[in-house]
């Protein structure tokens, strides 16, 4: 039911979460979860901290189990595959990682390089070649040889996304593409996601608290939280929506349906209630 | 109830060690497994070589030479009570290519490459290193842990080697250089004495399984890491502790099994 409405081809269908399930421990984080990225597509995750964006990513790249229902990667139930199906699905993604997971033992043109040397024969020429090339995309050319702990954050980052895209994947996901970047950087790598999707006709999943950069590259927003898949469409129409969870959300209102507060669980109370405890008896002589 | 909750405890304790146990036997079998890799891209295997060896170096010459130093002078003190002072460079090759040579060098090991491989590998699974390779279809046990093991295994007897020889020139200094033992003695007792298969080839062996055992783990530790800064800091406190003890107690198994009769 919350599926994209308009008509989709099931071969142009790369990733889907079919009525998907996903926590952890058995706790679900997420039900319910219908959500389908096309070839070529732009799609933005979005949602509250916390809210099981991170969670929905990892389920898509075969790390996390679904709890319920489905994760299909390029048509395939990514549960039901086998660790050489996986693996060769996983050579068809390109993963951006929230903190970059850069192999800080390697410098950045050996981080470019590295699914290279793992996953193709090409020579060493050719290699150097296409990761200057890909560095260059992202600004970074000049840094090739300056070791991973010596770039700044935002500069890691652009490295990470390089190497994501260092094969010229079917799929890309980034999670958090634009955090720590300047607004330069932002823009760039933006044009970046988007113009990888319109050349390469790669699919792009992109999980983004940045709504402004987010909205002008996206084909299709989904905003998750509250454990539910909350709203979608295109972000004309979501703009549009007069739905009080999407307004407060796209605005950054403070209040609203979207609780900016963490909730006071038994287990919360339970341990105030030890700590006074404990603080009165420390207090009396 | 005391008494039941002690058996309750202690059954908790025994089958978790033995889960332990099965899950470390488990994982050097994977590692095993997973060898190919090591003959063929060698040069993952030659890079960690360089780093576990050479970097270990150092601490491996300057302790063999003080521990050379003190059995020279030991091995006098006591020799020279029997009139057999001529002996010296007998007993510190001996001492050296049999126990101390594969021992010291393995608990050294444990600290210096054993802690630096567990907090690499447990950092790199905090940093999310381990999990990015693994979503670009690569293997983390079999392209990061692999060809550090087989360095590990590798270096070991080589240090163990270069352990006791400089541990014999320290005899010879103390014992010959300094306090006047015969030299032509010194040599000629040890090279009649010490016998390539029995004494070499046995402390080669030992220092092999010593290399073995701390190598694995260390990676163990790193992989089983949680991946916070206390946890890493945990877990290389734990391949010291664990290395050691496991280092001791096979040294005991193997002599037992090696110079008995």
């Amino acid at each position: 039911m919350n599926r994209i409405p308009d008509a989709v081809h099931e071969a142009d269908i790369v990733v889907a979460f079919e009525d998907l399930t996903v926590g952890y421990g058995g706790i679900p984080l997420l039900q319910g979860i219908d959500i389908q990225v096309k070839k070529g597509q732009v799609v933005t995750l979005m949602g509250g901290s916390g809210t099981g964006k991170t969670t929905l990513l990892r389920a898509a790249t075969g790390q996390l189990a679904a709890q319920k229902g489905r994760v299909l990667v390029f048509g395939k139930d990514i549960a039901t595959m086998t660790a050489e199906e996986l693996r060769a699905t996983r050579q068809r993604m390109g993963v951006l990682f929230q903190q970059g997971a850069l192999f800080t033992d390697l410098n950045v043109f050996e981080n470019v390089a590295f699914p290279m040397r793992e996953h193709t024969q090409l020579g060493e020429r050719a290699i150097r070649e296409k990761v200057l090339d890909t560095l260059h995309a992202v600004g970074l050319r000049g840094a090739a040889h300056q070791r991973v702990s010596e770039v700044s954050g935002g500069m890691a980052r652009r490295v990470a996304l390089a190497r994501a895209i260092a094969l010229d994947p079917e799929v890309v996901m980034y999670d958090e593409p634009f955090a720590g970047l300047d607004p330069i950087s932002m823009g760039v790598t933006a044009t970046l996601i988007r113009t990888l999707s319109d050349r390469l006709g790669c699919a792009s999943i992109m999980i983004t608290h940045d709504v402004a950069e987010s909205f002008q590259i996206s084909d299709y927003v989904y905003l998750v939280g509250q454990k539910q898949l909350k709203a979608h469409g295109t972000p004309a129409q979501l703009r549009q929506s007069q739905d009080p969870y999407v307004h407060q959300f796209l605005n950054g209102e403070p209040d609203g349906p979207v609780a900016f507060h963490y909730p006071e669980t038994p287990a919360f109370e339970d341990w105030l209630r030890k700590r006074e405890s404990a603080d009165a008896k420390a207090k009396t002589p | 109830m005391m008494p039941v909750r002690a058996i309750e405890w202690l059954g908790t304790e025994v089958r978790e060690r033995i889960g332990a146990f099965g899950f470390f036997v488990r994982f050097i079998l994977n590692l095993l497994c997973r060898s190919a890799i090591a003959l063929r891209r060698p040069r993952l295997v030659t890079q960690q070589l360089h780093f576990l060896g050479n970097h270990s170096l150092l601490i491996i010459v300057v302790s063999g030479m003080f521990i050379g130093f003190v059995l020279g002078l030991q091995g006098y003190y006591t020799l020279s009570r029997y009139g057999s002072e001529e002996a010296l460079g007998l007993l510190v090759a001996l001492s050296l290519v049999r126990e101390l040579g594969p021992v010291v060098t393995a608990l050294l090991f444990a600290g210096r490459a054993g802690t630096a491989l567990t907090a690499e590998i447990g950092l790199m699974k905090a940093g999310e290193q381990l999990a990015a390779m693994e979503v670009m279809a690569v293997d983390p046990l079999q392209r990061v842990l692999v060809p550090r093991f087989w360095g590990g295994v590798i270096a070991m007897p080589i240090l163990a080697t270069v352990f006791s020889m400089v541990g014999i020139m320290g005899g010879w200094i103390v014992g010959v250089q300094m306090i006047g033992v015969d030299a032509g003695s010194f040599w000629s007792q040890m090279q009649a004495g010490v016998d390539v298969f029995n004494d070499v080839l046995n402390g080669v062996i030992k220092s092999i399984v010593f290399g073995v055992a701390v190598t694995a783990i260390a990676l163990y530790q790193g992989w089983q890491a949680r991946p916070t800064p206390e946890g890493v800091s945990r877990a290389t406190t734990r391949t010291v502790v664990a290395g050691s003890l496991v280092v001791l107690a096979l040294d005991f198994l193997l002599t037992a099994l090696m110079f008995s009769n």
